[in-house]
């Protein structure tokens, strides 16, 4: 089934092998670039920001801004920065709930 | 410890050109970049492109190959996946993944290339809002195409995203841009610039008529740009002459430019410049690349915007002259390889300054307005940083302590010129007095497991001590 995402692989017929993000299981390209398969996949929070709490996802995609920051095996690491790999374990980094939000 | 006669950080174009000189000319040269391939963002995986990929991203990002076959080498160690977190004395600190090295180099050569410029509007923050370079690099890594975005900004690049987007099947849905048809009579002034530049112009008239022949739609000289919504953005909210426009959109592209990405420059004591025309620090190089600190070279868009071609250039000239410094050449060779060079830069860069006034960044995004976020990662509204200037801080670092901005884990690489400019225009004084963060090591984090694992707890000699 096609997920929900604005983002659409050009190539889809590539291998593809299972993660787990945020407890629910995934399949992504192998090899691809992490942020942008999950991107792909439909995820659309990566973390919650220390202070507020609020949402981020990926915004530069080079490794400057740490909004794709998640925890892989237990590792804090930049998504955008790392390849898909068989089994790869991934959660959401900070905080665990939603805070209050207002656009700013 | 190991040691190189170059170390060079940045595996773009300047890197590239300057690791391959330096090894022709029988330097041992260490490269280290955090990707898994060479190229730099502006070439980033492009031995790995598909065919798909070539006909999207097109001719400019194909050439990109001639670089990366430079590296096959021997005398060049290619190390992918590298974060350098400090450079000190001459010790070049790096970890790919969780494991950590040290290298002792002669030379080092930083080749960090450029960051886009933060675009702080008020909901820029919000997930579903990219920089274009982000969905540009989507593209030239994962062969990711973004759907239905609207691009905001100014520049040639928001252009090119929209046309390879519209080529990849996934036209943008709209280009809310900021500069002004005056920018662009402004620009044509300085018409010999122009002239040397008639093939940008000539390829940037070709990239909006490709928009236009698939109807996609351009608001030019939008202002007051707000990106709406909750959780995630929704809509994009401007005034475009008297009207104003709230176009829905879940997914959004910023681009008004890219700065020196001066962070490794900074934490080894390369003075900075503000520069007026590209609204950045710019570091202290001569024309050869080198810098007031020994040892320490910078190369590329990191020592001042130049794009890919300068880059490429200017990497070529200091592997010469890096190489001339160690006794590999000799001074009439690097003079004989290296002048003609540095004449042709001079041509490209004199462009640049057409493009810079043809597409200023978004003056509202330069000093934002108070509700903005400027620092992402603490949250911190130019209200605050205003407040704090207003109430006695007088400086970068003493703003950390007022509000945190700047202490985040991007360590300022996206507030730090914001803040300054911000400080600068309410104190009234001009953006050098005002400086800059000062940028201490690591400058990229590292692990404690993988720093410990450096050190052997068995030598007398070694002398423990923590960073402050
Ligand atoms: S998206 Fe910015 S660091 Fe990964």
């Amino acid at each position: 089934m096609k997920p929900d995402s604005r983002f659409e692989l050009l190539e889809p017929d590539v291998p593809h092998v299972a993660v787990h993000f945020a407890g629910q299981s995934y399949r992504l390209p192998e090899g691809a670039n992490l942020a942008a398969a999950l991107l792909a996949a439909g995820v659309k929070v990566f973390g919650r920001t220390a202070q507020r709490g609020v949402g981020r996802a990926p915004f530069c995609m080079m490794g400057a801004c740490f909004d794709c920051l998640v925890e892989v095996d237990g590792e804090s690491r930049q998504a955008c920065l790392m390849q898909v790999r068989e089994g790869m374990d991934i959660r959401r980094s900070g905080q665990a709930q939603e805070g209050p939000y207002e656009a700013r | 410890m190991k040691r190189v006669d170059l170390a060079v950080i940045g595996a773009g174009p300047a890197g590239m050109a300057a690791a391959t000189e330096a090894a022709g000319a029988g330097l041992r040269v260490l490269l280290l970049d955090e990707q898994r391939s060479a190229g730099g963002q502006v070439f980033r995986n492009v031995d790995a492109a598909s065919e798909v990929r070539d006909k999207v991203l097109g001719q400019d990002f194909v050439v990109g190959r001639k670089l990366t076959m430079g590296l096959a080498h021997r005398d060049i160690t290619h190390v992918t996946g590298a974060s350098v977190w400090s450079i000190e004395d001459r010790v070049v600190r790096f970890v790919t993944g969780d494991e950590a090295q040290e290298v002792c180099a002669e030379h080092v050569l930083l080749a960090t290339g450029a960051l886009e410029r933060a675009m702080p509007v008020p909901g820029w923050t919000l997930p579903g809002v990219m920089t274009a370079g982000a969905a540009q690099i989507m593209l030239k890594e994962a062969g990711i195409a973004t759907r239905d975005a609207v691009l905001v900004g100014s520049g040639p690049l928001l252009y090119l995203v929209a046309v390879q987007l519209l080529r990849a099947g996934y036209p943008p849905r709209a280009l809310v841009e900021t500069q002004t048809r005056g920018d662009m009579r402004g620009a044509l002034i300085h018409w010999r610039a122009a002239l040397r530049g008639w093939r940008y112009l000539q390829r940037g008239a070709a990239m909006l008529n490709e928009l236009r022949n698939a109807g996609i739609a351009r608001f030019v000289g939008a202002r007051e740009v707000t990106l709406l919504g909750r959780r995630r953005v929704e809509a994009v909210h401007f005034r475009c002459g008297g009207t104003v426009h709230e176009l829905a959109s879940d997914t959004v592209l910023l681009h008004h430019g890219v700065v020196p990405n001066v962070q490794a420059a900074r934490a080894v004591g390369v003075p900075h410049r503000w520069n007026n025309r590209q609204h950045a620090f710019v570091p202290e190089v001569d024309r050869w690349g080198r810098t007031p600190v020994e040892g320490i070279w910078i190369a590329g868009d990191g020592a001042g915007i130049g794009g890919a071609q300068v880059a490429e250039q200017s990497g070529r000239i200091a592997g010469w002259a890096i190489a001339q410094a160690l006794g590999g050449i000799t001074l009439e060779e690097r003079n004989a390889r290296a002048l003609p060079l540095i004449s042709k830069r001079a041509i490209e860069l004199s462009i640049r300054s057409f493009l810079e006034r043809a597409y200023p960044p978004y003056e509202a995004a330069l000093v934002p307005e108070d509700e903005a976020t400027v620092c992402r990662c603490e949250e911190v509204s130019a209200q605050e940083i205003r407040a704090a200037a207003t109430s006695g801080c007088t400086g970068p670092d003493q703003l950390k302590a007022f509000t945190r901005a700047g202490m985040g884990r991007c360590q300022g690489r996206f507030c730090g010129l914001t803040v300054t400019r911000l400080m600068a225009e309410e104190r009234g004084v001009d953006p050098d007095e005002v400086g800059y963060f000062r940028i201490r090591p690591p400058i990229k984090p590292v692990s404690l497991g993988a720093l410990a694992a450096l050190h052997d707890p068995n030598d007398p000699l070694e002398q423990v001590g923590g960073h402050d």
